[in-house]
């Protein structure tokens, strides 16, 4: 039993190990946004601000973010079908306003109704997924795509009645966006939210946030949260402990769309708007865009993957756009969250693994 | 043992093989029928569509014959194209000069594209269509970066009229009028119809071009490099073996598609007259791709004659589908949304058949031991 | 006269270590059939790679010994080399494609061409294919066999023995073709296309004297077909005869036979009089390891050990009762009574448990933690670590006491419970693998080829673990192995499997002629002929 190395080993090496634990992709990402914050402080923008939204971002992205973990952990990847949960979290904010209801009751209402259709939706996306095994990224862009577009009809014709939902001097369908102002906009925020040295503290939101990091937590290391890891690890070792491997990608699946829901009702409290038709196209992306940054591999994410990854990516976009606009020209956020977001999935795409077959 | 006699034809089997084709037919009819359409003016708009879309379409068929599957890389060949134009626009050069110009000027730099993609696709094989949707992205990204920041900047433009009002960044539409249909007009036959105003018009060059290109393929397959294309898509491990260089094969596959599809965006612009800077070219790869699978083409095998009658179908789909709509429900949006639908869809249903297939050989395969 | 086409001589091989063949010597002569026998693991892929040149080869440090063609010392480094030598080889899986007609499979990368305009300008890659030149050469390749065969149908048609024919064409096709090796030609082919195959092979060898080295394990096949039998074992050549003096039942004992030890076991036979487990009639199919009607019993409290040929079902028997692969047939489990099949959680839950032959694949999370590797399957069949109370989560702390405790008493040579198993010795992941069995808390063990892998030091101790649970927790082990030595050394008795059945049951102490005789299926063979 070698005990000896950790005392033995030089500082350097230590640094190269963490630096290697970290990972290029995830060390690039750090120091630009190192880079960021000085340049931020330089040009004196206004940090309180900046900080303030940064955590209002973080809280409001963070439980699409963990939506990927069950997909990735059961082997089906990071979940590119992530717009179906989403639709089904839309569905049901959409509903609570159609019933009239307001405040925590409408929110509380909507996470819970989301969740269960999401979850059925899960299913479904779930039994998809493993008949395609092998290419469930591919086929589940493709899918979350036709669902949005699928969903652009279903908006246009459901017979909603609610003046604030629907247009006011006729013409058909819901509105494109629909304001949460007298609704739930920011139930959670608000909830005993402070403000220290300018910065506001969204409190509701990150503790809401925090529970449902513990209650992944404690899912995954159920005896079912296991079993739904070990299947994505190695199917046969699974297969020979008595596991169902298909069983496990549904529940996967079912989880993850769950969350999926249960996530942009959180993130339409905090921006204060429900965005409808085309809005949901590319939100899987930033998600996994996020968890990646975060430290995942398209075969393993854990928690603090789905955390670090989310309040890096979200701080980028948020200290990138006052900055540029000074320095060069308004609109560079947008950019550099399609450059980043997407290249780094690039690169999670085509880095070898450790032990992997490059077939 | 000697080959089959000849099958004789059995309707039966016909639309059991062809049932993708033929379904959009059908659709195409019945929207057709609804949209209120004169025939003569559909009919001039479907051979519009043909001649701008279809090298773009074509362009997917040496990829798939190699084995990479639906190339949504080809976005890649189509900013190229734009580049080009954005360079002879700021010369200033027109006509059909101009547009010879502006082809050549494409091709090095879709090389190039081509070759950055191909290096991607060798590292994340079996994985190569979600890396050319996520290479797509992130392309367009930077595409952004250099069209809103560079142009006017790093890359002076002469031209002021192509800039936005603060002199840096390209604006969000960049007229090529002076190019306008260069290639359509050289030849143009008009077929009038009695009782209609507008003639038919057959952009005979721009049809010989895409024949050309027709050709060209149909040559390659042919040649040892064609072959090779074949081997590798087959089984890329017994190419190997075989000696064949597996990763430059697959990688020359990509470059051809980069480079047709930048020929196919430059004829396709021609044909609108103006460019929409941050907008053109990123639908490419999800119009071709769902415009050959609409033909009968899939994942791992495409003809000429599918890319060809996909891009009819589909771009028949496109016209009628808003009127259509309009017709049959009150609003033109649900024929919009309905064609985005059946895009996303039809690409969607076409790859997890694949994968289901693909899952089922290698089943049977490792039965058969 | 003059020098075999053929030679090698003092063949030896070391992988990392392991001695892998030890001074072969092979010779064939022109227009001669050269069979090459032996289990699996005896060296014959190696010896094949070294004269076909192949990369894992010159990637592993080379090899010591001389090669010669026709009396030539040659220096074959690559595929390509060998085939400018006139060396060709059929593996054994197909390399053909499917989507290409017979033609284009014969002459894959290298077709004939004609130039043209294209490839005047860009090179020689936009040459023209010469199809009609190409059919010709395909037709005379295909005659040679004195085959019907249209060489433009596509291959994906053809039966399993046409594709076979079809990669003979292609090395026929080589003109220079002086050696052809055929790797387990006859494996997936029924026994009258193994026939065609080998007149086939007769016709090339004697009509056009092409020498044949041919790799088998059908021992009828060989006593046919070839002039010269060479036997390996071990990596060593064990025999070199001619095959008029040879018989099925010699050849495998040859194959089998080892020197062994075999260690006087300190505790008495079990008194084997209680039956553990009745298989009755069982059936798996695990392609290449079919079982086909095997019934057998196994005593309470002994080591049993299951032998055999490579792909005679062996290894089949313990993946078909776990339920890895589709079985049918009867199961009876003593205390539990019959067991559902096809159902691996059955089988966890009836007091089995398996240590599989595939290590690396089935039997380890390579990237997860010893700790874990250990208590993952207990915990999902028997609920084990799991905190009590109304959240029941993973309790890591009595799953680290328990690796630890697992550590110690296998002696598993690691940094911690919480290192990498990817990271360990072959041997002490194979204890790693024990370990979860053991944590099942089983009453009947399965292990498939326990030493597989493993290097000489760490196989003795594997074996004596095994011996030790037998006698101190009176586990009743069922060991299959293909190394009958190894069997030897351990079990208490012995059964046979040939073609899927159960071919006898022998004491250790069995002559190596009967274990041959048993393994070579003589038993059936007679039954067969006296009805």
């Amino acid at each position: 039993m070698n005990n000896n190395n950790g005392a033995n080993k030089s500082f350097i090496d230590r640094l190269k190990e963490i630096a290697a634990g970290f990972g290029l992709a995830r060390s690039i990402i750090l120091i630009f946004l190192v880079f960021l914050v000085v340049l931020a402080l330089f040009l004196k923008l206004p940090m309180d601000q900046i900080l303030s939204s940064v955590l209002a971002r973080f809280g409001m992205n963070g439980i699409l973010v963990l939506a990927m973990i069950p997909t990735i952990q059961s082997g089906t990847g990071p979940n590119f079908g992530l717009p179906l949960g989403i639709s089904c979290g839309l569905i049901a904010a959409v509903l609570s306003i159609e019933l009239d209801m307001r405040g925590f009751e409408a929110f509380l209402f909507a996470v819970g109704l989301g969740a269960v259709l999401g979850g059925v939706s899960g299913y479904l996306y779930g039994l998809l997924l493993n008949k395609v095994k092998g290419q469930e990224m591919t086929v589940g862009t493709y899918f979350g795509f036709s669902t949005v577009s699928l969903m652009c009809i279903f908006w246009f014709l459901a017979p909603f009645k609610s003046p604030e939902m629907i247009w006011p001097y006729g013409g058909n369908g819901l509105r494109v966006t629909i304001a949460l102002q007298d609704r739930f906009d920011k139930v959670l925020d608000n909830f005993l939210s402070f403000s220290v040295l300018g910065v506001k503290v969204p409190t509701g939101l990150l503790l809401f946030f925090g529970l449902f990091c513990l209650l992944v937590w404690l899912f995954m290391r159920s005896k079912t949260g296991v079993a739904l890891s070990t299947v994505g690890a190695n199917p046969r070792f699974a297969e020979s402990c008595g596991l169902s491997v298909d069983r496990y990608r549904i529940i996967g699946s079912v989880v993850s769309q769950a969350l999926a829901a249960i996530g942009i009702v959180v993130y339409a409290q905090t921006f204060g708007f429900i965005q409808l038709y085309m809005a949901p196209l590319f939100m899987a992306f930033f998600a996994v865009a996020s968890i990646l940054i975060g430290g995942a591999t398209l075969k393993r994410a854990t928690i603090w993957n789905a955390i670090i990854g989310c309040f890096l990516f979200q701080s980028i976009l948020v200290v990138s756009m006052p900055v540029a606009n000074v320095i060069v020209a308004d609109n560079l956020a947008e950019v550099v969250r399609i450059i980043i977001s997407n290249g780094i999935i690039l690169y999670a795409l085509t880095r070898r693994e450790i032990g992997g077959d490059v077939r | 043992m000697k080959g089959n006699t000849q099958k004789s034809f059995e309707p039966v089997w016909f639309l059991k093989k062809n049932a993708v084709p033929v379904f959009f037919l059908i659709l195409c009819i019945i929207g057709g029928y609804y949209s209120g359409l004169s025939l003569p003016f559909l009919l001039n708009e479907i051979i519009t569509r043909i001649g701008r879309n279809s090298i773009l379409v074509i362009s997917l068929i040496i990829p798939i014959l190699a084995g990479m599957g639906l190339n949504f890389g080809i976005v890649l060949g189509a900013m190229a194209g734009q580049f080009a134009y954005i360079a002879t626009t700021n010369w200033q050069m027109s006509g059909l000069n101009g547009l010879l110009v502006t082809l050549v000027l494409s091709i090095p730099m879709a090389i190039l594209f081509g070759w950055l993609t191909g290096l991607l696709f060798n590292r994340a094989k079996g994985k190569e269509m979600i890396t050319g949707i996520i290479l797509g992205f992130f392309a367009n990204g930077v595409y952004q970066l250099i069209c809103l920041y560079f142009m006017g900047n790093l890359i002076p433009i002469r031209v002021k009229s192509m800039l936005l009002s603060t002199g840096i960044g390209l604006r969000n539409t960049i007229d090529i009028k002076s190019m306008h249909y260069a290639l359509d007009n050289l030849w143009k036959i008009k077929i009038k119809i009695p009782g209609f105003i507008f003639p038919i018009a057959i952009p005979v060059v721009t049809l010989l071009l895409i024949a050309a290109v027709c050709l060209l393929i149909r040559f390659i397959v042919k040649t040892k490099l064609g072959q090779e294309f074949r081997a590798v898509g087959q089984d890329r491990h017994i190419a190997e073996v075989a000696g064949i260089q597996v990763d430059k094969v697959r990688g020359l596959a990509v470059i051809f598609s980069t480079v047709l599809a930048a020929i196919g965006q430059v004829v396709f612009l021609q044909n609108l007259g103006n460019i929409n800077t941050y907008g053109s070219h990123v639908q490419v790869g999800t119009f071709a791709v769902a415009a050959i699978l609409i033909g009968g083409a899939s994942v791992r095998k495409a003809t000429i004659g599918q890319a060809l009658l996909g891009t009819l179908l589909f771009h028949t789909l496109f016209i009628v589908s808003p009127l259509a709509g309009k017709n049959l429900i009150g609003d033109a949006m649900i024929g919009e949304y309905f064609r985005v639908f059946v895009t996303y869809g039809v690409i969607g249903v076409a790859l997890a058949l694949h994968a289901w297939q693909s899952l089922q050989e290698k089943k049977r395969a490792f039965n058969a031991t | 006269m003059s020098r075999p086409r053929l030679e090698m001589k003092n063949i030896s091989k070391e992988y990392f270590g392991n001695q892998v063949l030890k001074s072969v010597n092979l010779t064939v002569g022109d227009g001669e059939i050269h069979a090459l026998v032996g289990e699996n693991g005896a060296g014959k892929s190696t010896l094949m790679n070294i004269l076909f040149g192949m990369p894992v080869i010159h990637n592993t440090g080379g090899f010591n010994g001389t090669v010669l063609v026709d009396g030539r010392p040659v220096q074959i480094n690559s595929p390509e080399q060998a085939m400018s030598e006139g060396i060709g080889m059929v593996h054994q899986e197909f390399m053909l494609l499917p989507g290409f007609t017979v033609t284009e499979n014969i002459k894959l990368n290298r077709e004939i061409t004609k130039e043209n305009w294209a490839s005047k300008i860009f090179g020689k890659k936009l040459e023209s294919l010469d199809f009609i030149r190409m059919r010709e050469d395909a037709r005379k390749a295909i005659k040679r066999m004195d085959l019907d065969l249209d060489e433009m149908l596509p291959v994906a048609g053809l039966p399993v023995s046409f594709m076979q024919f079809v990669e003979i064409a292609r090395e026929l096709d080589k003109d220079n073709l002086k050696l052809l090796v055929l790797d387990e030609p006859t494996a997936v082919l029924t026994e009258s296309e193994a026939d065609t195959l080998m007149s086939v092979m007769k016709k090339l060898a004697k009509e056009q004297g092409i020498s044949i080295l041919f790799i088998t394990h059908r021992l009828d096949e060989v006593i046919e077909v070839a002039d010269n039998i060479t036997v390996l074992r071990d990596g060593e050549v064990v025999a070199e005869l001619a095959a008029k003096d040879a018989s099925v039942e010699l050849l495998a004992e040859l194959m089998v036979g080892r020197k062994v030890q075999i260690r006087p076991k300190s505790h008495k036979a079990s008194s084997a009089t209680e039956v553990a487990m009745t298989i009755e009639n069982l059936y798996v199919d695990m392609p290449g390891e079919r079982v086909r009607g095997l019934s057998l019993e196994v005593m309470k409290g002994e080591i049993l050990g299951i032998g055999g040929l490579a792909g005679h079902g062996k290894i089949g028997v313990a993946n078909g009762i776990m339920g890895l692969y589709p079985a049918r047939g009867r199961v009876e489990v003593k205390g539990y009574g019959e067991i559902k099949l096809n159902s691996p959680i059955s089988a966890l839950k009836s007091g089995m448990a398996f240590v599989s032959e595939d290590r690396r694949g089935t039997g380890l999370l390579l990237d997860e933690s010893i700790e874990l590797n250990i208590a993952v399957q207990a915990m999902q069949s028997q609920n084990k670590f799991l905190t009590k109370g109304l959240v029941k989560i993973m309790d890591r702390k009595s799953i680290r006491e328990h690796a630890n405790k697992m550590i110690k008493e296998l002696d598993i040579r690691c940094v911690g419970p919480h290192q990498l198993v990817r990271r360990l010795s072959g041997g002490n992941q194979q204890k790693v693998c024990i370990a979860r069995a053991l944590t099942l808390e089983p009453s009947i063990l399965f292990v498939s080829e326990p030493t597989r892998g493993i290097d000489v030091g760490a196989k003795k101790i594997v074996l004596d673990l095994l011996v030790e649970l037998n006698q101190k927790l009176g586990m009743t082990i069922i060991m299959t192995s293909s190394e009958l030595g190894e069997l030897r050394s351990v079990c208490d008795r012995i059964a046979i499997i040939y073609q899927g059945r159960l071919e006898g049951v022998l004491p250790v102490d069995a002559s190596d002629k009967e274990f041959g005789l048993l393994m070579a299926g003589e038993l059936s063979h007679h039954r067969k002929e006296a009805s």
